[in-house]
């Protein structure tokens, strides 16, 4: 039955819904890869360039990448404690939303910190990956806690 | 490539109120425009039109682009739809600017608009974070107020930049935004009020968040011909720059390396930074987009040869951190700027003096030409006309820059992925 939220103007309720069959595509490995408890990334062969999150392509040269596998130590780089976040998130507040940098990785990585109380992470604190048991095959497989 | 005037603007009043259908908010900022044109325009001399909106999540309808163009009565006129998230409005100025510069169109009629009322906040902010990969950030993140914070929390670190300079970022567009009729939050907040409002995402409390609107905006850009037809006093503007840059989809593959010279700038004076540019402190998009603009207007000291700028503060941070891209101050001045006034109604060079995106809304489709309205009203000295509402006690006047020249409007997309700026002149 159509929920009615107002008569003038007249406001209805529509309800959509849809699932997709998503392709992770040319970077499936990266996933695979945080099932086996590895952040796994990619290095241009042509300028050297380094990826975490992957890419087969290059950003900087347009050139082809080899995979190999990145530390899972390293410190963060930014961060901020999140008390509002968007719809299929609000369960999880307050959170950590940080940036991790990795050693000989050219990124820096987006990730949650946890592990902490959310007021005693600072930039430059050392981290260290920690992975799911039970894969979810999203970026949440793999979080960092400080060391 | 023909010189491009803008004669005229029109937009809605932003509320997050669900009251009328995209199409018909359209036409009211279009009527709004023909009607400050005391009847010199008429409908079938708009030769093309460019229809610039942002989600199909907010809106519910695909080719909404079609369904406007119908309602407008602009069929079978060629018209094109522009996006490109939050720097949609200002892509749509350049759409029309290259329609008119081109000979293609001698009178382009740039519309947008946005309804973002029909979710929840919450929801809301979900269908913006789509806007980010998919794959990797939204995920993790999944609101761009987060993604924000986090660059705000880096500038801190590498600048010194306080809370308290954003806070006042915040006080000063709402304060500007009083003597707003248009804008949706009529508030007036203390340095102390917005440092202790219930937090965001550190180091940003809600009032230094723009928030989700309802809203329609529409610019008529023009050859010089038309423009002196329909303004025959002069008072029109002229588009003297646009420029466009983009970067990276996500925030955390941005390079460290040399900042990028404005005209006439010696990277030299960049040295301090040693190589720490853009990272996720800096808006390479911004500096990019800025540099074309200022070489093809001859701008070659945009502190003194701007006289306001209306840029895209989704965040009081964003806003700080963009003066440093635009050249108004140097890279970790931004800050220091603010508390020496250079920003604020009577300082160095007004930013916002509309209120900006914090104070006006930011329907997304419709924001980037809000901005290039409020841009031409200053430049035609008519603020004060367009803005009071003597009602509610609201004098616009109070918000008019004096003698202003040449104003700068600033559109900005995703974490910085696009980003524009136009430049506004009086003609001489």
């Amino acid at each position: 039955m159509t929920h009615v939220y107002g008569f003038r103007p007249l406001q209805v309720g529509r309800h959509y819904e849809i699932d997709y069959v998503h392709s992770y595509g040319e970077v499936s490995d990266f996933f695979l890869g945080l099932k086996d408890h590895k952040l796994m990334a990619t290095r241009c062969e042509r300028c050297g360039a380094t990826w975490l999150p992957p890419r087969r392509d290059c950003g900087r040269c347009g050139g082809k990448t080899v995979w190999f596998e990145a530390p899972q130590e390293g410190r963060v780089h930014t961060f901020s404690v999140l008390h509002f976040a968007a719809e299929a998130f609000l369960a999880d507040l307050p959170f950590v939303l940080a940036y991790v940098e990795l050693p000989g990785i050219d990124t820096v990585f987006l990730t949650r910190i946890k592990g902490c109380k959310p007021e005693e992470v600072y930039i430059g604190m050392p981290v260290r990956a920690r992975f799911r048991r039970l894969v979810d095959w999203t970026p949440n497989d793999v979080w960092f806690e400080p060391v | 490539m023909r010189k491009v005037c803008v004669v005229s603007g029109g937009i809605t009043k932003f509320a997050k109120a669900n009251l009328l259908t995209q199409e018909a908010m359209v036409k009211d900022a279009v009527d709004y425009a023909l009607t400050d044109l005391d009847g010199r325009l008429d409908y079938k001399d708009i030769q093309s039109t460019i229809c610039t909106y942002f989600s199909d999540h907010f809106n519910s309808q695909l080719l909404f682009d079609s369904l406007t163009q119908d309602y407008l009565a602009m069929c079978p006129r060629p018209s094109m739809r522009i996006e490109g998230g939050g720097a949609t409005g200002g892509l749509g100025i350049r759409a029309g600017y290259m329609d008119v510069a081109s000979g293609l169109s001698d009178l382009c009629l740039v519309y947008g608009f946005e309804k973002m009322s029909e979710v929840s906040t919450a929801k809301g902010n979900e269908f913006i974070a789509l806007a980010s990969d998919t794959d990797f950030d939204y995920p993790v993140g999944g609101f761009y107020s987060g993604y924000y914070a986090t660059m705000a929390m880096r500038h801190m670190h590498e600048f010194g930049t306080t809370a308290e300079q954003f806070a006042l970022i915040a006080v000063k567009n709402y304060d500007n935004a009083f003597h707003n009729r248009w804008a949706q939050k009529h508030e007036r907040w203390t340095l102390e009020g917005v440092l202790k409002a219930p937090m965001i995402a550190t180091p940003l409390t809600r009032p230094m968040v723009c928030v989700m609107s309802d809203g329609a905006a529409c610019l008529i850009l023009c050859t010089e011909e038309w423009a002196k037809k329909l303004r025959p006093k002069g008072d029109y503007a002229v588009i003297t720059g646009v420029g466009c840059g983009t970067d990276t989809m996500r925030l955390g593959d941005r390079p460290h390396g040399d900042v990028i010279p404005l005209p006439g700038e010696d990277p030299a004076k960049y040295s301090y930074l040693k190589g720490r540019w853009p990272g996720l402190h800096c808006f390479r998009a911004a500096r990019e987009a800025a540099r074309q603009a200022y070489q093809m207007a001859g701008i070659r000291d945009p502190l003194h040869e701007i006289d306001f700028a209306e840029v895209h503060d989704a965040y009081a941070s964003s806003e700080l951190q963009t003066y440093e891209d635009l050249g108004f101050c140097l890279y970790g001045e931004g800050g220091r700027w603010v508390e020496r006034g250079g920003p604020y109604l009577g300082g160095e060079l007004p930013v916002n003096p509309s209120g900006g995106l914090i104070a006006c809304g930011h329907p997304v489709g419709a924001t980037g030409i809000m901005q290039g309205v409020f841009t031409l009203w200053q430049l035609q000295e008519a603020i004060a006309r367009h803005c009071s509402d003597p009602a509610q006690g609201i004098d616009g006047s109070r918000i008019q820059v004096p003698g202003a020249r040449r104003g700068l409007c600033h559109s900005h997309a995703g974490t910085g992925t696009y980003i524009t700026v136009n430049i506004f002149e009086r003609p001489q």
